[in-house]
């Protein structure tokens, strides 16, 4: 299916989703699902540079935050349209990503790894001691209570974080079906092969990199006018770290598809469970799949599924 | 003039010096043979002419140009391919979409307009030919037997149209056929105009192949020139039964 | 000068005794990184484990942290060894391990953080003992006790690994593991065995490592992620697989951090590492005494 087709359909769905979720006329829906569409988005970004190109990123954090924090940044000084900021958040993050790619990436992925972990836990001490936005004692953001186009506030919300979901996706198939996608799967299968094959390894990872961060950074921009009070702990949390991984992992890194599935199974059992028992126990079945799957199902559910289907055609 | 000159290349792990001083020049549309026991430096002096491996001293020069700085990819764009010692197919990829690689981000760049997709597929089906392997085009490279992984590891080298190919133990572990097979295939590119160089541990194809022999001992090189006499110099010689 | 003479020896006492607890922390990543090329980045989680057996063990029975610590030594030393075990079966073997390795381990440091918390709660704890709390004073200069005392340890815990991977058997085999597999097989060693063995010792020091961490600061599970950078600025900064090293490259670090605490304040602290690690990979990748 051509591309264009592709984001088409991709709309379409989108639009069904949204108005599907309006007659259910239940906030908590647009709630819960805002969170579920932020993982897609986070899953699809983490995606293009760790499943791709086979780079790790500890770190998806960091650039969550930054977005996040752009965002209140502008609150404070002035006000911005959501979309702008979200623009923005975007600029900020892939720089970052381009800068961290481009200090650690001539060497080792595990360097380039460690160097993303290490700089969630700086970025967070730079805004923790950065009283314009708060620090640790964290930012209030009055959110509008009513949107001119969709009503209610949240589903305005709700409906951007689709609108950037639909961007991710058609943006990692697109990548996935091109030149640029035969590129990545050359270093993640084999760098060295790859640069004797004339393949520019450094300028490829440097664009995942980028694209990577940039997108995650657009997921955090909408987050303080989601939540309404930014802590630092919040933005940095824990859940953004071990979700962008766990859900690629769990779902199958060699396609788009693997980030949506695993986000919206993990995603809608983490909002089930929050409810229910508590988020400590939540997150720990997370870490617990993302570990079991790693050892047993490497390739995750898409894996899992070819398995099954050439298994029956034998 | 030379296609690759390489002058007093030298090359350290540490303490320990892999390469020492190494002088080599190879002509465009030779046949050269590189042997040399194990150990010798051979895959290091192929690494550090492709750019994979940084040279602490030396001079490299291909077609003219000087080689130092540029990265392995670059020196792959100006005409330099390597074929590796262990096979490194692109696993997740098929036969076809591993010859692909070379195609789109070497013989593109240097293009003007790049190959449209009908012409990509065709030319991968003639490399497919050369090499003998149509009919594996679908197939993922786990799927194939190690000789055809050692052609796939050549077509994907020729995909890049080299001047110079650096075929790196293409043949261990075959059987005698299977080399004879090899080697004519290098001839027949050959003739087709590729300058290679071809190291080997299998003698029979090694003077099969060569036009010039090269010796290579811990790192220094000790004899250079036809097969025949080179074979019989007793320094040679020496090396090998000494192993 | 306005600058206080007093402030500045402290500032370089504080910072050196922190370096010493540094290399104690960052030894073991040593071993598994620098040697074994294992990211585990999950090294820190084991550290905070281990202060928090030590923290159990001091406040219902009063044992010394220290003592805990080489109590548990053979604990974890299994624990380790049996981790490689899985390492080695799910990944090494074949050749895969970037992006499932790093998930692994990724995957247990957070595990184990949770764990934590499920446990323990977020609150801070701390141990007691009769070192921390008394200085030792040499004109102007402060030696607080529960410093000196672990960076003691820890020059001991150094000196006793530089002696086991120099003067052992096992230990020239471990150093040789690294660099030719071929001829330790020939040696009759098994290269698996020799490696499971020296990541079991790896993590063994992250007993130490967690008492003495208690020690020197109340611990509440997320402590752990602010020493991932720091552990791994050492390890570069001091070079890959250079013990010696490891330790130089630590004391640097715990001098930096501390005038930075003592000159910009304590929060900005966890900077320093990062900024010191990326400094070092885009200079000087192969760190000072690097292999």
């Amino acid at each position: 299916m051509r591309n264009g087709l592709f984001f088409l359909l991709a709309v379409a769905v989108a639009i069904a989703v949204f108005f599907g979720a309006r007659m259910l006329n239940n906030d908590y829906v647009f709630f819960a699902g805002y969170t579920v569409l932020q993982f897609i988005l986070l899953a699809t970004a983490w995606n293009i540079l760790g499943g791709y190109t086979g780079y790790v990123n500890f770190g998806s954090a960091a650039f969550f935050a930054l977005g996040a924090y752009a965002t209140v940044f502008f609150y404070k000084l002035y006000p911005l349209p959501i979309p702008a900021l979200i623009v923005i958040a975007g600029i900020v993050s892939g720089i970052v990503g381009l800068g961290t790619g481009y200090l650690t990436l001539r060497l080792r992925g595990a360097f380039f790894a460690i160097a993303t972990l290490a700089l969630a836990v700086v970025l967070q001490t730079f805004v923790v001691n950065w009283d314009y936005v708060g620090g640790s004692r964290g930012a209030y953001i009055i959110r509008p209570t009513e949107n001119v186009l969709t009503g209610p506030y949240i589903q305005y919300l709700f409906l951007l974080m689709l609108a950037l979901v639909v961007l991710g996706l058609v943006c990692a198939r697109g990548i996935e079906r091109s030149q640029l996608g035969y590129g990545f799967a050359t270093i993640r299968d084999d760098e060295l092969a790859a640069e004797a094959c004339g393949v520019p390894t450094l300028r490829l990872k440097l664009v995942a990199t980028t694209l990577s961060g940039a997108l995650m950074g657009m997921a955090g921009a909408p987050f303080p006018y989601y939540i309404g009070y930014l802590q630092p702990s919040s933005a940095f949390g824990l859940e953004y770290a071990v979700n962008s991984i766990a859900m690629p992992m769990i779902g199958g890194t060699t396609s788009w598809v693997g980030p949506l599935i695993g986000a919206v199974l993990l995603g809608s059992l983490q909002q089930l469970a929050t409810v229910t028992i508590s988020s400590a126990v939540n997150l720990l079945i997370v870490g617990l799949l993302l570990v079991g799957f790693v050892i047993v199902a490497p390739n995750g559910i898409i894996g899992l599924v070819q398995e099954h289907l050439r298994g029956k055609r034998r | 003039m030379p296609l690759l000159e390489v002058t007093g290349l030298s090359k350290r792990f540490g303490g320990f010096v892999a390469l020492d001083g190494i002088d080599l020049a190879i002509n465009q549309g030779e046949r050269v043979g590189l042997i040399g026991p194990n150990g010798s430096g051979k895959s290091t002096l192929v690494n550090c002419i492709c750019g994979t491996l940084v040279n602490e001293a030396g001079t490299v020069r291909f077609d003219g140009e000087h080689m130092d700085g540029l990265l392995t990819h670059e020196r792959t764009h100006r005409g330099m391919a390597r074929s590796f010692q262990l096979p490194r197919p692109f696993v997740t990829l098929t036969v076809a979409d591993n010859l692909r690689v070379p195609l789109l981000y070497t013989v593109n760049a240097r293009r003007r307009h790049s190959l449209k997709p009908a012409d990509l597929d065709a030319r991968c089906g003639e490399l497919l030919a050369l090499v003998g392997l149509t009919g594996k085009a679908a197939k993922l490279p786990r799927d194939l037997t190690q000789v055809e992984m050692r052609k796939l590891e050549l077509a994907r080298a020729m995909a890049a149209e080299p001047k110079l190919l650096l075929a790196d133990e293409a043949m261990a572990g075959l059987s005698q056929s299977e080399v004879d097979d090899i080697v004519s295939l290098l001839i027949r590119l050959n003739e087709g105009g590729v300058t290679i160089v071809l190291i080997e541990h299998i003698m029979r194809a090694v003077m099969r192949f060569s036009q010039r022999l090269v010796v290579l001992v811990s790192g220094k090189k000790i004899a250079d020139g036809g097969p025949d006499s080179v074979i019989r110099d007793p320094e040679v010689e020496r090396a090998y039964i000494g192993q | 000068m306005d600058l206080s003479y007093d402030l500045l020896i402290n500032a370089v006492i504080a910072g050196v005794l922190l370096g010493g607890f540094y290399a104690a922390v960052t030894i073991g990543v040593s071993i598994s990184f620098g040697i074994l090329d294992i990211v585990n980045i999950a090294h820190p989680a084991f550290i905070i484990l281990g202060s928090y057996i030590a923290y159990i063990l001091n406040i219902n029975f009063g044992i010394d942290p220290i003592l805990v610590s080489i109590v548990m030594l053979p604990v974890f030393y299994l624990l380790g060894a049996g981790i490689y075990q899985i390492y080695y079966e799910s990944f090494e073997r074949y050749g895969q391990e970037s992006l499932r390795g790093l998930s692994f381990f990724f995957g247990l440091l957070f595990i184990t953080e949770v764990l934590l918390i499920l446990a323990f709660g977020v609150d801070y704890r701390y141990v007691e003992a009769w070192y921390i709390g008394p200085s030792w004073h040499v004109g102007v200069m402060d030696f607080p006790l529960r410093m000196l005392v672990p960076c003691i340890v820890a020059l001991i815990l150094f000196a006793a690994l530089q002696l086991l991977l120099s003067q052992t058997f096992i230990g020239r085999a471990i150093s040789a593991v690294a660099q030719d597999q071929l001829a330790l097989r020939l040696m009759a060693a098994s290269p698996v065995r020799i490696k499971r063995i020296a990541f079991g010792i790896s993590i063994a020091t992250t007993a130490v490592a967690g008492a003495l961490l208690i020690i020197i600061q109340p611990v509440e599970p997320s402590v752990g992620r602010e020493y991932i950078g720091r552990v791994f600025a050492i390890c570069v900064l001091g070079g890959l697989g250079s013990l010696p090293g490891t330790v130089i490259g630590a004391m640097l670090l715990g001098i930096l951090e501390s005038f930075t605490a003592t000159f910009y304040g304590p929060s900005w602290a966890p900077a320093v590492s990062f900024g010191v690690l990326l400094l070092t990979l885009a200079f000087r990748p192969a760190g000072l005494l690097g292999r």
